[in-house]
């Protein structure tokens, strides 16, 4: 159902004369695909990541600075940007999973800030200006200039990952990462090496991450140190909570939910903030289940 | 006799100035059973731990076959064949009772980075983990989820998932406790049967399992064993009697 | 030679504010178990409402007592209203039900006090330098250091000595025996958190003088008391203040001297850019180190 209405949605867009639509959805599939990924290692490891911003914006910056330097092929720029995320993920992982609970929460948060004053601090990418793209990299046939191509390759590149995500949780794999999460004692008992799930988990998640930054400074055309603040952090974390934690699918809802009511909220008062935070609370404390539980009911484990 | 499969020589350990290891030896052959027993708080359960290398040890020395694994860590000796079940039932409490036995068939198949095949429709996952249960008599609760499971039940599945894993050492801490009468009954027949195939190192305060299992006791009192030998003379003991069982007979 | 000893006491200054927020916060966490992001919107009220009754004209204590007893009563209604629900919570519903606190806090503050900063004076006696072993140093700033150090050793004696104090420590590793005591254990921990939201008030009444007074600021040491008390290890008193003065320092003298100390070996831009980034992330490198060393912290407590 949604996914017909997701497809359907720029030629209706385009019959009603709504072209922002085709925008607004973009960036929520866009922000989805970050949820999606801070989800994987929440939802099913337990890991709650307070820094996932950091491959958002390593993921955007390597774009951005990769066409400063004039290479805009998607296809050289897009892998470049996913890689450089994993590998800082692969890093701060390694350092961070070595502490649990909230001291795993402030390392990586501590390490989100790092990256955050790294990039005000380099001039040549704008510090806290940012840093402006030209134009959007180069796809072979897709013409990303276009908002329409530019919305389905989002699209695309989204339920790619959810396939991905949903067939890692399944598979053996995922079931150590799910039973580490739920009895770490027990895992290590039978044998399994759990840190190193973890960190591929977080690794994985890192990378997708990376690609939504790549996605969205091709949709901004523009990139800035607000990608790697820690309060970006905090509302990938409120996405994957609205939505439901280990639901990969409730993380979209929850992205659209917040983008959603922050731009309906903000259509009718300008403290906008006070009224979300409300909402948000409200839904933590009462609705522990999150959207996508309440949506699927109570047959849903 | 058999090998011995397992050897502890001078293990010390504390915590802070509490001793609960002191200078422990130790000894487990395949096919034998041999029982730690002594009161509450003697540090069985921290013993069993160091053996099974959730607790490091101060001093001493912990061999498996002819290999010195003291300073390996649980996940690795686990792999090597030292399997344990926990007092307090340890198990993945959101996974159906035949999840938790497969994450034990999967463990020892040691190919469990892989990304794609689902686990839940793996037949070289499931056909033996249906079996361990079957063979505790937990069959028909397979799909149950673990948390939902009776006291008695989740005890047996402890039992399962230790079996999956088809040891070479079994550490059982206190399999009995908690039971009733039948199902300690069909536990202690569970683990005669068991018993040819491993080397079993019981902790328990039922006696009477340890009667009908044990073939060499060990007391523990204070992190001391103070003695070692058949189920006959460590009864007839007078320094067992005074510190142990004399309240029990 | 004076200018190290002017950076190492605008470090012990930053440290023991930082400090007057992170004796709170390691507090709430060590007996309620509670993470409070919006623990930094205590401090932005204690700011704001120090800074408006000054404008009003009241007298500089009045002020601050003003600010630190507005954040104190927030921080009743605070606990009664939210916090309590987040006792027996994952961290992950306590970090995301007080961040949504600061969206409230922040934009309350905004309707009260408008977006733009508010100013707050140095107060007229206190504006002045004193001078000592060749070193001229502002008196307001000593008199913070003085006020900091005040207020950590009164918290020690109200935790080493008194019957709230036993009750506290006992609090935080043996909650069923306290409650089996007949203690009140709701009671007792509104009381704690109060205590903790008036010493933010404090910090933030004292501090506005010379911060900027602004929507935000509450965010901006939140972290950095964080950073302290998880390098101290968190509940401890005694980490809290250690870690504390250790940002404190670690940040103000890494901004003074990483850049200069890069000058010989790099490229002037070059030496700029990266001491620039290199100082800012001095705390945060500082922490990774400890918890990568000591994954609970220098002074762990109990076995939370
Ligand atoms: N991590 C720890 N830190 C401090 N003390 C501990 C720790 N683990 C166990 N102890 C203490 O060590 C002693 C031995 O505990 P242990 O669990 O090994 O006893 P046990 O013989 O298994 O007792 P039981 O029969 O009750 O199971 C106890 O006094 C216990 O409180
Ligand atoms: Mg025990």
């Amino acid at each position: 159902m949604t996914l017909a209405l997701l497809i359907a949605l720029p030629p209706l867009a385009a019959v009603l004369d709504q072209p922002f639509w085709v925008n607004t959805v973009t960036r929520i599939l866009i922000l989805a695909l970050a949820a999606v990924s801070l989800d994987l290692i929440v939802g099913y490891g337990g890991l709650v990541s307070f820094g996932h911003a950091a491959y958002f914006a390593v993921g955007g910056y390597t774009i951005a600075v990769l066409a400063q330097h004039g290479i805009d092929a998607a296809l050289i720029a897009w892998p470049a940007a996913v890689v450089a995320a994993a590998v800082l993920a692969a890093i701060v992982g390694t350092l961070s999973l070595r502490t649990t609970g909230i001291f795993f929460i402030m390392i990586t948060l501590a390490f989100a800030q790092m990256v955050f004053f790294t990039l005000v601090a380099v001039k040549a990418w704008g510090g806290n200006d940012g840093l402006p793209l030209d134009a959007r990299s180069v796809l072979p046939l897709v013409n990303l200039r276009d908002p329409n191509a530019l919305y389905f390759v989002c699209l695309g590149l989204l339920l790619a990952f959810v396939a991905l995500a949903a067939q890692l949780v399944e598979s053996r794999f995922g079931m150590v990462l799910r039973g580490a999460r739920s009895s770490e004692r027990r895992m290590l008992a039978l044998g399994f090496p759990t840190f190193r799930y973890k960190l591929v988990a977080f690794v994985v998640a890192g990378a997708g991450a990376g690609l939504a930054g790549a996605l969205w400074a091709e949709y901004a055309r523009f990139v800035s140190t607000d990608m790697a603040s820690w309060t970006r952090s905090g509302e990938f974390l409120v996405m994957v909570i609205l939505g439901g934690l280990g639901s990969l699918v409730g993380a979209i809802y929850g992205a659209a939910v917040l983008l959603g009511l922050e731009s309906f909220l903000a259509g009718f008062t300008e403290h906008w903030m006070l009224l979300l935070g409300a909402i948000l609370l409200v839904v933590v404390l009462f609705a522990k289940r999150g959207l996508y539980g309440w949506l699927a009911g109570a047959n849903d484990g | 006799m058999a090998d011995t499969v397992l050897a502890v020589r001078g293990l010390r350990k504390a915590f802070g100035a509490l001793v609960v290891s002191d200078d422990v030896a130790l000894e487990v052959r395949t096919g034998e059973c041999h029982a730690l027993i002594g009161p509450n708080g003697a540090g069985k359960t921290t013993l069993l731990a160091q053996l099974a290398g959730e607790v490091a040890p101060d001093a001493g020395t912990i061999r498996f076959g002819d290999r010195d694994v003291t300073r390996l860590g649980p996940d690795a000796r686990a792999r090597l064949g030292i399997a344990r079940s926990f007092q307090i039932t340890t198990i993945v409490a959101d996974f159906t009772a035949e999840d938790n036995v497969a994450l034990a068939v999967q463990a020892r198949a040691a190919t469990s980075m892989r990304f794609w095949r689902s686990a839940a429709r793996d037949a070289a996952l499931r056909d033996p983990a249906r079996a361990a249960l079957v063979r505790v008599g937990l069959g028909p609760r397979a799909n149950t989820r673990a948390s939902d499971l009776a006291h008695g039940e989740q005890r047996l599945l402890e039992l399962a998932i230790a079996l999956a894993q088809e040891p070479a050492v079994l550490l059982l801490d206190e399999p009995m406790a908690g039971l009733g009468h039948d199902e300690s009954r069909a536990m202690i027949a569970l683990l005669r049967e068991i018993k040819p195939a491993v080397a079993m190192l019981l902790i328990e305060h039922d006696m009477q399992a340890v009667a009908e299992l044990a073939d060499r006791v060990t007391v523990l009192v204070a992190g001391h064993a103070i003695a070692s030998g058949s189920y006959e003379t460590i009864r007839t003991d007078p320094r067992v009697r005074e510190a142990y069982l004399g309240d029990d007979g | 030679m004076s200018l190290a000893i002017e950076q190492i006491l605008n470090g012990l200054q930053f440290g023991v504010m930082i400090f007057l927020l992170a004796a709170g916060l390691t507090l709430v966490f060590g007996i309620m178990g509670v993470i409070n992001l919006a623990h930094g919107s205590l401090y932005m009220l204690g700011a704001f409402v120090a800074a408006s009754a000054a404008g009003r004209g009241a007298p500089f204590v009045l002020a601050v007592l003003a600010g630190a007893g507005a954040a104190a009563l927030a921080g009743v209604v605070m606990e009664l209203v939210v916090i309590r629900r987040l006792y027996r919570r994952e961290h992950l519903d306590q970090v995301l039900a007080t961040f949504a606190l600061i969206l409230i806090a922040n934009d309350g503050v905004a309707i009260a006090w408008g977006k733009t900063p508010v100013r707050m004076d140095v107060p007229g006696a206190l504006t002045g330098a004193v001078t000592f072993a060749g070193l001229t140093y502002p008196t307001y700033r000593l008199l913070l250091i003085a006020a900091g150090l005040a207020v950590a050793a009164g918290l020690y004696v109200l935790i080493s000595r008194t019957r709230l104090g036993m009750l506290i420590r006992a609090g935080a590793t043996h909650r069923e025996t306290v409650a089996a005591l007949g203690v009140d254990i709701a009671k007792l921990n509104t009381i704690v958190f109060a205590l903790g939201a008036l010493l933010a008030g404090v910090a933030g009444a004292l501090l506005a003088p010379i911060l900027a007074v602004q929507v935000g600021m509450g965010e901006q040491i939140l972290i950095l008391t964080f950073v302290a008390i998880v390098v101290g290890g968190l509940g401890s008193i005694r980490g809290a203040f250690i870690g504390a003065l250790l940002v404190g320092l670690v940040d103000t003298l890494g901004r003074a001297y990483i850049p200069v100390l890069l000058k010989p070996v790099a490229a002037p831009a070059l030496a700029d850019s990266l001491g620039g980034g290199l100082s800012a992330i001095a705390i945060y490198v500082l922490m990774a180190i400890v918890l990568v060393w000591k994954p609970r912290g220098l002074f762990p407590v109990g076995s939370r």
